[in-house]
């Protein structure tokens, strides 16, 4: 077995220095999904099972090359949650009865996008929960269609350009509160995280390995081709949803919901907006400050109830 | 070895505990609901070792029997009709997955309109998934069945789920003496579940249902898929042989009856095949040379077994539970096409029938009969028929007098507001 991370993630050279994911996935240059998914394996190590939703992720096992060092099992668009569950009885069956041992274990991963994991899915993500499934359930949210060149899903945020809501307004709706969904079913862990702040993402992942039950990452993944920008600037794009307070990061434990990174002067969000692409129409050909400043007080809205 | 008075729900259930199952993802759905009751009940009391999860759907109770059986235990499952089809895009993920396990089916029609009485729309929309199809006639055989089943399912040659099917209503509520195999022989019988190499673990890699890209891998693995299910024909009599010198009941992959001498067959599956039955006694004693031919194994089809039984026939007549829109019998064009160009092929005759519960008569099966009579007389084969009397089409006309004075009262009681 590969050597697991280090137990305690306080500054950025405890975290692993080797990838335990295999090079020379599919995935594109700069895929904010990927980034999250490596410093979960490299934390949780290979004694995993992942099990997947009809995503860009899909992409990762094609046959005969996997970047996986231990399981990994495609299901449907709609089913990955039950799919894990199926693994997990499974195993616990066959370890009840001993004819596995203690070591052959496995955790079991369910990874899938926002278009699973914000609609088609969302069924069977729910009912893992009510059945207090025990396993780690990661959202990579493009906050988009993304396998399929971006579409608008229930996770695209208002305003964006996507290639089913090109018009001058981009998509009329609001992007939906999966954690708050998630969290109303009180499942072991909820948490937002993104590669990003690798910090933050090591250490709800070393939380959530104490648990059993179901724990649940929404990871906001920045998407170079579904929201148009240079790949170089991924990790910037991913700093500044967190500075500018659009994607806060949280967690859920026991009926709390505890911020664990409160912005102490947010950046305006034009900061974030205009590096994409997809929410170009804000500025050019003439500055929207209408749109901007809806945006914006929406944001200051929450952290007001933050902080307040 | 216990003889009991069970419905063919319950048989289905006593073939899932015999079988020694470990792991039941479930959904409940009419008429298949008593099956996964009986079974979370002796789980309850201790008699069963087992684990049943209700899952929220059937598209998920099929994923999670496929995943586990794929790390390692025996599965079982059952759905019928609406949840067979709300399932449908992993009964044919999981037979891609090549993962050994038995789903019952209890037959029952498909909407629109919605009905919860039986026929087999809904078994023929999984005809092309890659499962095993066994269709039973007696609640005797549903238990049998599910016990093939798995030895079918599980042989190294095979390596595929299967279906046991049986009628909703005719079988899964109806009551007849089963006799139930005792447990130590059924255990024999079925064996230790052997996942091969099917197994995810700690430290060991495996990774299943990989994508591929382009035709060439896509094609050896549908490839492989159809030649293992062909493979079950070469070892379903071995494992039958071996079923009946255990249990000393044998079951042929095609029930025939009063077949040898026959002149003209009805073919049929299911248990509406015992009405047929029925006919074939009061015509014999008539003295017509008829009988009955019931593929028991409908996927694989035994082609050359039905070739060898049908040849030199005068006029074969197949009865079909179901319809395929625009086309007609599903099971009267798979005969057509097994049939066509052999030497001494029968005339094939099409009757569609017992949709949604509707019973075929008596006096249907012997007018199907001469039907047959004339066809070989007249060497031409009669054009399809969908079953429907005057006393039905009566019936029909009623409702729909009601159903148009209701809707001119309310189109008048609006109208006067």
């Amino acid at each position: 077995m590969i050597k697991q991370a280090p137990l305690h993630f306080h500054r950025m050279k405890d975290m692993p220095s080797t990838h335990l994911l295999g090079t020379g996935t599919p995935m594109c240059a700069g895929c904010g999904g990927l980034e999250t998914l490596h410093t979960l394996y490299d934390i949780l190590g290979d004694k995993t099972v992942f099990v997947n939703a009809a995503g860009c992720m899909t992409l990762l096992s094609v046959y005969p090359f996997t970047p996986f060092r231990g399981g990994w099992l495609y299901t449907s668009m709609a089913s990955a949650p039950a799919g894990a569950q199926g693994v997990r009885d499974a195993i616990d069956i066959l370890l009840k009865k001993k004819k596995l041992s203690a070591d052959e274990n496995v955790e079991v991963v369910v990874i899938t996008g926002d278009g699973a994991a914000y609609g088609m899915g969302l069924s069977a993500t729910s009912a893992a929960m009510d059945r207090n499934l025990d396993f780690i359930y990661l959202c990579y949210d493009n906050e988009g269609y993304g396998n399929t060149g971006q579409q608008y899903s229930a996770a695209t945020p208002h305003a964006a350009i996507t290639s089913t809501s090109k018009g001058s307004h981009g998509y009329p709706g609001y992007k939906k509160d999966l954690f708050s969904i998630w969290a109303a079913h009180n499942p072991a862990y909820v948490a937002t995280v993104i590669a990003a702040e690798p910090l933050d993402l090591a250490k709800k992942i070393e939380k959530l390995q104490s648990m059993s039950g179901p724990r649940m990452l929404i990871s906001l993944a920045p998407c170079p081709t579904g929201w148009d920008y240079d790949p170089q600037l991924s990790v910037e794009i991913g700093r500044l949803a967190v500075q500018t307070g659009v994607w806060p990061l949280k967690e859920f434990i026991d009926g709390e919901l505890r911020h664990t990174r409160v912005p102490k002067q947010r950046k305006p969000v034009e900061e974030y907006l205009q590096l994409q692409g997809r929410f170009r129409h804000l500025f050019e050909p003439k500055h929207d400050s209408a749109a901007i400043a809806e945006i914006q007080a929406r944001i200051d809205d929450y952290w007001d109830r933050v902080v307040g | 070895m216990t003889r009991k008075l069970v419905t063919g729900n319950s048989a289905a259930a006593w073939g899932a505990r015999l079988a020694g199952v470990d792991y039941i993802p479930a959904f409940p759905i009419t008429p298949q609901t008593e099956i996964i009751e009986d079974l979370a009940a002796w789980i309850d009391r201790g008699e069963m070792d087992a684990r049943l999860v209700t899952l929220e759907s059937e598209h998920s109770m099929i994923t999670a029997a496929g995943s586990a059986a794929s790390s390692g235990v025996r599965a079982f499952t059952a759905t019928s009709s609406q949840g067979l089809l709300y399932g449908m895009e992993m009964i044919y993920t999981v037979a891609g997955w090549r993962t050994p396990f038995v789903m019952v089916n209890v037959s029952r029609g498909l909407a629109s309109p919605i009905t919860l009485e039986s026929d087999h729309n809904d078994i023929m929309a999984a005809r092309d998934s890659g499962f095993l199809q066994i269709h039973c006639a007696t609640c005797q055989e549903v238990a049998d069945g599910v016990l093939l089943a798995y030895r079918l399912a599980e042989h190294p040659q095979v390596r595929v789920p299967a279906i046991v099917n049986l009628d909703g209503f005719y079988l899964s509520f109806t009551r007849e003496p089963v006799d139930l195999a005792d447990a130590s022989k059924a255990q024999a019988f079925v064996g230790e579940y052997d996942p091969e190499n099917l197994q995810f673990r700690g430290n060991s890699p495996l990774s299943q249902a990989m994508a591929v890209l382009g035709g060439g891998p896509y094609s050896y693995f549908r490839y492989q898929a159809h030649l293992a299910l062909q493979q079950a024909l070469a070892v379903y009599d071995e494992v039958a042989d071996e079923f009946a010198e255990i249990f000393g009941r044998r079951y042929d992959m095609i029930d025939c009856y009063q077949l040898d001498d026959a002149d003209y067959v009805f073919v049929m599956l299911g248990s509406f095949s015992t009405k047929a039955r029925d006919a074939v006694d009061s015509l014999r004693a008539a003295g017509w040379k008829i009988g009955l031919m019931r593929p028991r194994l409908f996927r694989p089809l035994p082609q050359a077994k039905i070739r060898q039984l049908l040849q030199g026939r005068r006029a074969v007549a197949v009865i079909d539970q179901n319809i395929s829109m625009g086309m007609g019998g599903v099971l009267h064009s798979e005969l057509a096409s097994t049939l066509y160009g052999i030497n001494d092929a029968p005339l094939l005759a099409s009757y569609i029938g017992g949709l949604g519960g509707r019973d075929i008569s008596q006096q249907e099966f012997f007018a199907i009969a001469d039907e047959l009579r004339q066809a070989s007389e007249n060497g031409k084969s009669p054009p399809p028929r969908l079953l429907y009397t005057e006393d039905e089409l009566t019936e029909m006309r009623k409702l729909q007098a009601i159903a148009q004075a209701e809707h001119a009262e309310i189109h008048h009681t609006r109208s006067s507001i």
